[in-house]
Parts: structure tokens; C-alpha cells; sequence
């Protein structure tokens, strides 16, 4: 009989693809936990404040409280994720030993290190990053995230950058597929990316892990756009639990992720649903989350 | 005539599972509206959330007439979150969560831990010369087995693989290796 092996590529990669066409809903209690939970979502991230809430009270944005992740992880059956500060590598250490299933190295955090990531290979847990372009996208998968999601401009509820940032990403997997050996040289130098991670997009069309989308989705047809540029699934941050009435908002998005394609369905699910959050455009905000990562 | 396999695309690894049927010369469709169960005459239900989909079958229409599909005969492979939705019972399941009953099998959600215990390892297959690797992520336990039920493969003395009539389900996830050969006896199970 063959050991069991934990912690492999193959079982991190695996958890992203099971979140495949769902919602991943941000959440601050157990409660709204229990309430994203009974919406449908197929994973919470467990935080302490929403990005809208850190962004309008500004300060240090740290790892949640131990004591409130816990919380969260005995209300709920679906897996709980929780966020560590770029390259706060003890933080991820902590997060790990509480048994939360992914790790969100994220830009919505201060970062604690303005040059490194977290190396990921050096965990059983499985982590995902954020990425405005390509490049940034295959760093981050070369120091073993295993889930991708773009960045988008967290606590906006605009969704204009998570827009830009899928465009960007799937645009240029676009283009590589369609470049000869020798341009893919050139490519490799352009988005700061390793080679093989690009010579390897170029044969198989997609990247080597799921890519996901967060950053401003704020209603059900938020959603279906994502999904319809190219998302595999979906994180919705402040949008729900900032909106006037989460619940009903929550158990559309979820419908809106899986029958994106589906107009008629998008109709029924985006009535009466209340007012959504208010929202920012981007020229009135003075710190970019998505500038974070390097 | 062929036969046309739907895989269950709510939410999960679907696409995952049509493309080792794409390899295997399958064709498949994605289901998520009763119409769309209409035209298939298989179904594979993937891995993913059980009770995420557990709702969605529910507000999509898809609950009663899959049901009804299933006690008709229609062939089904459920993999994970979709041996939870085929099980007779579900231990550690949400209270309002429905499932179809169709193998008569006791399953517990997450009986095997959370994603840091999630394993990789080979387990014999009862007919296999060569045994097969198996990928268990956050994956359901079996705890009781019916008299009707035929286990084909277990782990640590637990069924991990088993059939029933026209059902076929597995603790873990076949879709995400390059061996194909539990899809092809799903494609034998429906020519049968």
C-alpha cells in the first residue's frame, strides 16, 4: 500500500478547481458566515473588516484574529479561507496551523514586504494571489500560488478594473498562443516571467492553475461578466454584506455565477433585490489595493 | 447510438471531467437547466460544494426531474460532492440538504478532514492490472455500505470506489489525473 501524500501541487490545484463556478463571499462573523453559506457560496474568506471598511478607515490591515477565524470555521461546512499581508510569511504559518483551506496572500492587507511574496512551496496549504497582468500572474505561480484570481480594485463596488485586469491577462494568453518559439523569448522578457510557465501557456491556451476574478463585483450581472470574459469563479468582497439586504443579494449572485450565460435567468435573479452598495469611481480613491504586489 | 454525457456544471469540477470524456471520443454537454437534461442520456455529477449545489438544483428546477431521470435508470457517476448528492444518507450535511438516495451508501461530508489533510495516493481496482492514482480533496467518507452495493476499490479498509444498478460513485476525484480509465467503465456501465 502507497503513503498518503498531503500538500502536493496536485491536491492544492485540485481544491481551486472544485471552487470552480461558484462565489467566494467575504465575511466578518459567523453569522454572515451561516448567511453565505445558506446563499449557496462555495467557500467564505474569513476577514475583520471588508475592504470598503479598510478603505474608509485607512491604518494597518492586518491577519484576522485567530479567535474569529475559528469562529467562523465551527458555523460553516464549506471551506474557509483567510488572508495573510504579502510576504508576512509567519502570518500564513499562523493560518495554516488553524486549519483554514486556502491562503489569500493579498494586496487588500498592508504588505509587509515591498519585495518579496510568501514562497508557497514551502506550505500544505494552498494559496491564491491576486494579479493585474499576465506577468504578475505567472510570479506568482512560479512561487507556487495555486489559484489565481485578478485583483480588480477591492471595496470599490466598481468594476471596471477587474475588467481591465481579465482583459489584460486572458488578452495576452491570447496572444501567446499565437506566437512562434522565438517570440516567445521576447514575451517571457516582457512580462518578467519565467520561460517555461510561458512556453507552456502557449502549448495548452490557459494558465497552469484556475483564474478567478475579485475586486468590485456588486451585483448578479457583475458577475455573469466576469464569468463571461473568462472567470472560472468568483470573489465578492464588500458587495454583498455592504448592500442593503446580503441575503437575497447573496443567493442571486451564486445563481447569476452558474447560469452566466443565460439572460433570461440574469433578468429574474437581478429584481427587487435592494439598493447595491453605493460604490467609488476610481478617481475618487487616493490608494490603488491593486498597485500592492510585485 | 451513441450515448450523449451530460456533466452536472452548477458548480465544481466539470469541466474537468468533459475533457477526459472529450479524450476518450464522448460527447458531452453541460447541464444546468432541466432542458439540458433532456438531452443527455448519462450524467456525470462532479466534485465541488454539495450543498452549493444542493441549492442550485433546487432553484433551477433540476432536483425533481433528475430525480425522476435517476429512478428511471439513466447511468450516473458522481465523483465527491456528487457521491454526497447520489448517498442514501449524509452524516455532517446541512439540515435543509436534499440528496437523491439513488446507492445505498452512508456517507459523512468531509470525513476525511479539511484541504490540509487532503492526500494523493494509488488504491487497487478490482478488474485493474495497474492501480489507479487517486486525488481525495476534502473528500467524503463512506461509513456504511447497503447489501446491493458492489465496492470496487477501498483505501485503509474503506470503500473509496462502488456500484449499484446504474450508479457508479468515488470518494475522489478521476477527472483530475490523466488516467481515464474509470470514465471509460462509466462509458461501459451506460453501453450495458
Amino acid at each position: 500500500m502507497t503513503a498518503n501524500v498531503k500538500g502536493t501541487v496536485q491536491v492544492k490545484r485540485g481544491l481551486a478547481e472544485m471552487l470552480k463556478g461558484g462565489v467566494i463571499m467575504d465575511v466578518v462573523t459567523p453569522e454572515q458566515a451561516k448567511i453565505a453559506e445558506d446563499a449557496g457560496a462555495c467557500a467564505v474568506m474569513a476577514l475583520e473588516r471588508v475592504p470598503a471598511d479598510i478603505r474608509r478607515d485607512g491604518g494597518v490591515a492586518r491577519m484576522s484574529d485567530p479567535e474569529m477565524i475559528e469562529g467562523i470555521k465551527a458555523m460553516v461546512t464549506i471551506p474557509v479561507m483567510a488572508k495573510a499581508r504579502i510576504g508576512h510569511f509567519v502570518e500564513a504559518q499562523i493560518l495554516q496551523a488553524l486549519g483554514v483551506d486556502y491562503v489569500d496572500e493579498s494586496e487588500v492587507l498592508t504588505p509587509a514586504d515591498e519585495t518579496h511574496h510568501i514562497d508557497k512551496y514551502a506550505f500544505t496549504v494552498p494559496f491564491v494571489c491576486g494579479a493585474t497582468n499576465l506577468g504578475e500572474a505567472l510570479r506568482r505561480i512560479s512561487e507556487g500560488a495555486c489559484l489565481i484570481r485578478s485583483k480588480g480594485e477591492a471595496g470599490t463596488g466598481n468594476i471596471v478594473e477587474a475588467v481591465r485586469h481579465l482583459r489584460n491577462i486572458i488578452g495576452d494568453i491570447r496572444k501567446i498562443t499565437q506566437a512562434d518559439s522565438a517570440e516567445l523569448f521576447q514575451w517571457a522578457k516582457q512580462l518578467q516571467a519565467p520561460l517555461p510557465l510561458v512556453q507552456e501557456i502557449a502549448e495548452t491556451g490557459w494558465l497552469q492553475v484556475p483564474l478567478f476574478c475579485a475586486g468590485g463585483i456588486a451585483t448578479p450581472a457583475d458577475a455573469a461578466l466576469a464569468m463571461q470574459l473568462g472567470a472560472e469563479a468568483v470573489f465578492v468582497g464588500s458587495g454583498i454584506f455592504k448592500s442593503d439586504d446580503p441575503s437575497p443579494r447573496a443567493k442571486a449572485i451564486v445563481e447569476a455565477t452558474t447560469h452566466f450565460r443565460d439572460a433570461d435567468i440574469l433578468a429574474k435573479v437581478s429584481r427587487g433585490l435592494g439598493a447595491p452598495m453605493t460604490g467609488i469611481g476610481m478617481d475618487e480613491i487616493n490608494q490603488r489595493y491593486a498597485e500592492r504586489g510585485w | 447510438m451513441k450515448a450523449r454525457v451530460g456533466v452536472l456544471a452548477l458548480q465544481g469540477a466539470f469541466a474537468a471531467h468533459e475533457l477526459t470524456l472529450a479524450g476518450l471520443g464522448v460527447e458531452t454537454a453541460q447541464v444546468r437547466t432541466p432542458s439540458d437534461l433532456a438531452a443527455v442520456d448519462a450524467l456525470i455529477m462532479p466534485g465541488g460544494e454539495s450543498t452549493t449545489m444542493s441549492r442550485l438544483l433546487e432553484t433551477s428546477g433540476l432536483f425533481d426531474e433528475l430525480k425522476g431521470r435517476l429512478s428511471d435508470g439513466m447511468p450516473v457517476f458522481g465523483t465527491c460532492a456528487g457521491m454526497i448528492l447520489l448517498a442514501t444518507d449524509v452524516l455532517d450535511g446541512r439540515p435543509d440538504q436534499r440528496s437523491f438516495g439513488a446507492i445505498d451508501i452512508t456517507v459523512q461530508r468531509n470525513g476525511y478532514g479539511r484541504q490540509v489533510d487532503s492526500f494523493e495516493t494509488d488504491i487497487d481496482v478490482d478488474g485493474f492490472v495497474a492501480p489507479f492514482h487517486a486525488v481525495f480533496i476534502r473528500a467524503p467518507k463512506v461509513v456504511a455500505v447497503g447489501a446491493g452495493v458492489n465496492v470496487v476499490a477501498s483505501h485503509d479498509g474503506v470503500p473509496v470506489l462502488a456500484l449499484q444498478g446504474h450508479v457508479m460513485v468515488a470518494s475522489f476525484h478521476p477527472e483530475l489525473t490523466a488516467d481515464n480509465r474509470l470514465h471509460a467503465m462509466f462509458c461501459e456501465l451506460i453501453g450495458s
